[in-house]
Parts: C-alpha cells; structure tokens; sequence
C-alpha cells in the first residue's frame, strides 16, 4: 500500500476539492484524511491519500497530477509519506 | 494528520532552499591495484561503473518521490597515489582521464579521489599524483583532488606545503578555475562526501554511502522568529532547525543505500552554503546580531552556530561523520561575496573564522601576482589551526592569473564567483623554502 502527501496551493477558485478529488477517485486512491485552510490568501489543502501501488505506480500518480497541475493552475505536489515522518518525529 | 508539520517541511524544501547538497558512493580501488596500469585503469573504471551504475537513477527516483531535492551525485574513490603506486606508470594523469570517463558514463556530477595522503612523508605514488595534478585538472571537468599535507599525530610535511604552493599557482596558470577542484588538507578525514576534498579512506569499508545535507536558508528563517532573545534561545533553535535537516540526510541516505545495496555510511552535518539568495551561512550569522559577517564578534557567532548544528544534529542520525561544520566558502555564499566585495571581510578574519567551523580558506580569488610561497604560508596556517585544535583545516585559494584586487573570478553553478581578496605581501618564503617537517604538537598543556 502507498502511502503520500497531496499538498494543493494556489488561488482559491470554484471546484477545487472537486476536481483534485476527481482525480485521485480516477486513479482510485483513497483519500484518508484531509484539511483546507486559506493561508496568505492561497488556498491550502493537504490529504493524505493511499492505493494499491500494485495497481498504479507513484510515478503515473505524479504524472496525472501534474496535468491537473497544468490545467489548474494550481500547485500540486505529491510525496511519499515517510519523509514527513522521518523529519518531524523521534 | 498534522497540517502544521507537513506544510512547515514542504516551506522548508519550497522556500528555504533546504536540500540534500549530495549522494557521494565511496568506492574501494584497493582491489583494482596492478603492476601494469593500463589493466589497473580498466579494474578501475570497471568497478566504479558497475558499483554506481543506479546512483544517478535512483538518486533521481527518491528525489521525484519524496520531493526533496537531491542537487549532486558523485563518488569517491581510495586516493590514487595509492591505488597507482604499484604500477610502472610515471605520470597519473591518464588514472584521472578514466575517473572522468567512468564519472561522465554515470552521470555523476563529480569525483574525487585524486588523491594523496603525505602528512608524514611521501610514498613514491605520491610524488608522481602530485606532480600529475595540473594537467589532470586541466584536462578534465568533474575529477577532484586533494591533498593531505598535515595531521594532529603527524605533524606538517612542510615540504608538501612548499610543493602545493607552486602547483596550485601552476595550475593557475594554465586556467585560474580549475584551482577549485584542488584542496590542500590537514586532518583530511575518510569518509567527507564533500567536494573537492572527498576520497574513499582506507579504513573505509568496500562501498559506502554518504550524505552530505544543506539547509543555511532553514537555519535563517528559524532564527528570524527569535529575533531579540538571548542567545540560549539561539543556540536552541539552531539545534532543532540543525535536527529537522539532519533527519533529511539520515532518512534519503537510508533509502539511498536500501535501495542501490549498499551500507549506509554517515551523514555529514554541515551547513553549505550557496549562491542562491537565502541560501547563505553569512546570513545567518548577520541574523544572530552582526551588521555585516567579519564584524567583531562574528569568530563567536560562527562558533556558537557550528556547535549548536552538531549538537542538534548528532542525535538526527545514526552515524555523523565528514567535515561536519558550518561551511564558508567565499563564492559560494552571495552574501560573503558582498561583504568581501565591500571590504567588510578579509583573509585574516576568515582565517580566524576557519578555526571554530569547517573548513578552511574555501574558495577565496587571490590576485595573480601572489607568490607561491605566500599560498604555501597560508596552507601551513591553516594546517597549523587543523593540527593544534584536533579539527579539519583546508585552503581552497584560486591565484586570479592577470588579476587584482576589485576583480573577480566567475565558476558558475553552485560555485559562484569570487572577488579577488588581498593578500599581506610579505614573504615568508625563507620559512617554506626550510623544507622539512613540523613536528607533532604535544597533546597536552592545551591553550
């Protein structure tokens, strides 16, 4: 099972959670959890999502994500868990 | 899910330019060793091709899924003077053409390992890698060479001192810019994943992966949010800035060494700085108080800033090892560069600098008229703070052919540009040109 961190940015616009849940719903990943906030006018929302990765490699998740980037104008990066792990906790 | 914690990591890669500076594979050449050095050399270039043949690829690979930035992949290789000595072969240069070769057929940024360790004497290797270093320089792009002329247990070959003098100023000749991949050391240490001082050292184990981490920018901002505290509260932000970008290093160097097979050797601690704006160690000390780096008090802001990243860093990962320190490269460092530019800042104060932090006199222009014998003076100081203080010492000193004070050099990328810095230009060429050794200090009385 993958897990990874899905960070959007960007100008707060109608349909964002839609079309970024859209998305992850095509590749058939599951968001866990996920929170949004307005932070220096940008619209931030960060979920933690995760799949079969028998199913769908981490590479062809980023490269959807990345035409979603493109057509939304929106920042969006997708990383592994761990890291985050790794850095904040003992 | 903690919100806070994941957007503070991304801001930390996103606008603070932390990052892993490199992924350096130490390989052993101790087994490509030949009495006929053409078959030595293709040992060589094979071992390093098939033991570092998926560095690139994954290092790549963790990069694009963990979202960290990996800037340099490279390799480091048991000093050539070693691995050479054994062959009939009167000149090195053609050893350093197949570490290019075997770099540029990887990918790797850079490698290092032309070396030679003569801090007690010289091996009949060491001579001809020295004596092969100009041109090696001059005819390669990614090889890095070091030289190893004094230690705390051995003393100083002042012999080597006055020799890399006179080679650092040939090299110079031909072209000022390949100086940087040449550092002269005392307590050079085996396992530095930094350029151009890395080499794979003896003790070291077949293959190794080392990490060497960034994060100046990380150290900056944190240090911005304690701005009028005491200097506890310093010293404590730095630690758990210094341990957040340690975790970094020691999580991509195990994943690094996972997935290519091989053990994962230290992480190195230091702060590198880079010419990117934000990305600067002189920052960070103008940030504890001082108007402009080189100011007095700046030998006390950098020492309380290189102990509190080791402090904060040593409990982030497994194993610390490398240079381990704050770095200070001149043209590396945009806001060295203005300070120098300015006159805020010159060698003397660097040099006093060099003796509470990593590394040495790194990466500072001097005019083209300075004589080999000064250079040679400031590499036996600078051994002289590595052999008396039990630390790593190294000079990095670019003589700018044809140039003076006001101008400046230029080496693009993450080595910046240099402005040309005064010399003191009393001789001490009598001194250097007494030959022998400096004999190993007493290791106690210590003041």
């Amino acid at each position: 099972m993958m897990k990874a961190i899905i960070t959007v940015v960007g100008q707060d616009q109608v349909g964002i959670v839609a079309k970024v849940a859209n998305q992850l719903a095509e590749l058939k990943i599951n968001i866990v959890d996920m929170s949004q906030t307005l932070m220096d006018h940008n619209f931030t929302m960060m979920l933690s999502g995760e799949w079969d990765d028998q199913q769908l490699s981490f590479a062809d998740a980023q490269g959807a994500l990345g035409r979603l980037e493109n057509e939304t104008g929106l920042t969006i990066r997708i990383q592994r868990q761990a890291v985050f792990d790794a850095i904040q906790k003992l | 899910m903690e919100s806070q914690s994941i957007l503070e990591t991304i801001q930390m890669v996103a606008e603070e330019n932390l990052d892993i500076r490199t992924i350096t594979m130490g390989i052993s050449l101790f087994d490509c060793i030949d009495s006929d050095g053409a078959t030595a050399r293709q040992k060589i270039y094979d071992k390093i091709t098939t033991s570092a043949k998926d560095l690139v690829k994954v290092a790549d690979q963790i990069q694009a899924e963990y979202g960290i930035p990996i800037i340099n992949k490279r390799i480091a290789v048991t000093p050539i003077a070693l691995v050479a000595a054994a062959s009939g072969d009167d000149n090195y240069v053609a050893y350093a053409l197949t570490m290019e070769k075997a770099a540029r057929e990887l990918g790797v940024d850079l490698i290092g390992g032309f070396s030679a360790l003569v801090q007690k004497g010289y091996q009949s290797g060491d001579r001809k890698l020295i004596a092969s270093i100009p041109q090696a320089l001059a005819e390669t792009s990614r090889v890095c060479s070091s030289v190893n002329v004094g230690s705390t247990r051995a003393g100083i070959n002042l012999d080597a001192v006055g020799e890399m003098g006179r080679i650092i100023k040939q090299i110079a000749a031909d072209d000022p810019v390949n100086c940087m991949s040449l550092v002269v050391f005392a307590n050079a240490v085996d396992d530095n994943p930094f350029m151009a001082g890395a080499f794979h050292g003896v003790g070291e184990a077949d293959r190794v992966i080392n990490v060497g981490i960034s994060g100046p920018g990380v150290v900056k901002r944190a240090l911005e949010q304690v701005r009028g505290a005491s200097i506890d509260v310093v010293s404590e932000q730095i630690k758990k800035t210094a341990f957040k970008v340690t975790r970094m290093g020691q999580f991509v160097g195990t994943i690094a060494a996972q997935r290519l097979h091989v053990p994962f050797g230290i992480v190195d601690l230091s702060l590198a700085p880079t010419p990117n704006e934000g990305d600067s160690v002189a920052e960070i000390l103008e940030e504890i108080g001082l108007e402009s780096v080189g100011a007095p008090g700046t030998t006390a802001a950098l020492a309380l800033l290189n102990d509190a990243v080791k402090k904060g860093g040593v409990m982030a990962c497994e194993h610390v090892g490398g240079l381990s320190g704050a770095f200070i490269p001149v043209s590396e460092d945009a806001e060295m560069i203005r300070a120098v530019s300015a006159g805020r800042l010159n060698i003397e104060k660097l040099e006093a600098m060099t003796a509470v932090c990593s590394v040495g006199l790194d990466m500072i222009a001097v005019p083209g008229d300075t004589s080999a014998a000064s250079i040679s003076g400031m590499i036996a100081d600078e051994a002289a703070i590595g052999m008396i203080n039990n630390k790593t010492t190294a000079v990095r000193v670019i003589p700018a052919t044809g140039k003076a004070v006001g101008d400046e050099v230029v080496f693009g990328g993450l080595f910046g540009r240099a402005p040309v810095m005064r010399v003191n230009t009393s001789q001490p060429a009598a001194f250097i040109e007494r030959g022998g050794h400096i004999p190993a200090p007493i290791h106690s009385f210590k003041n």
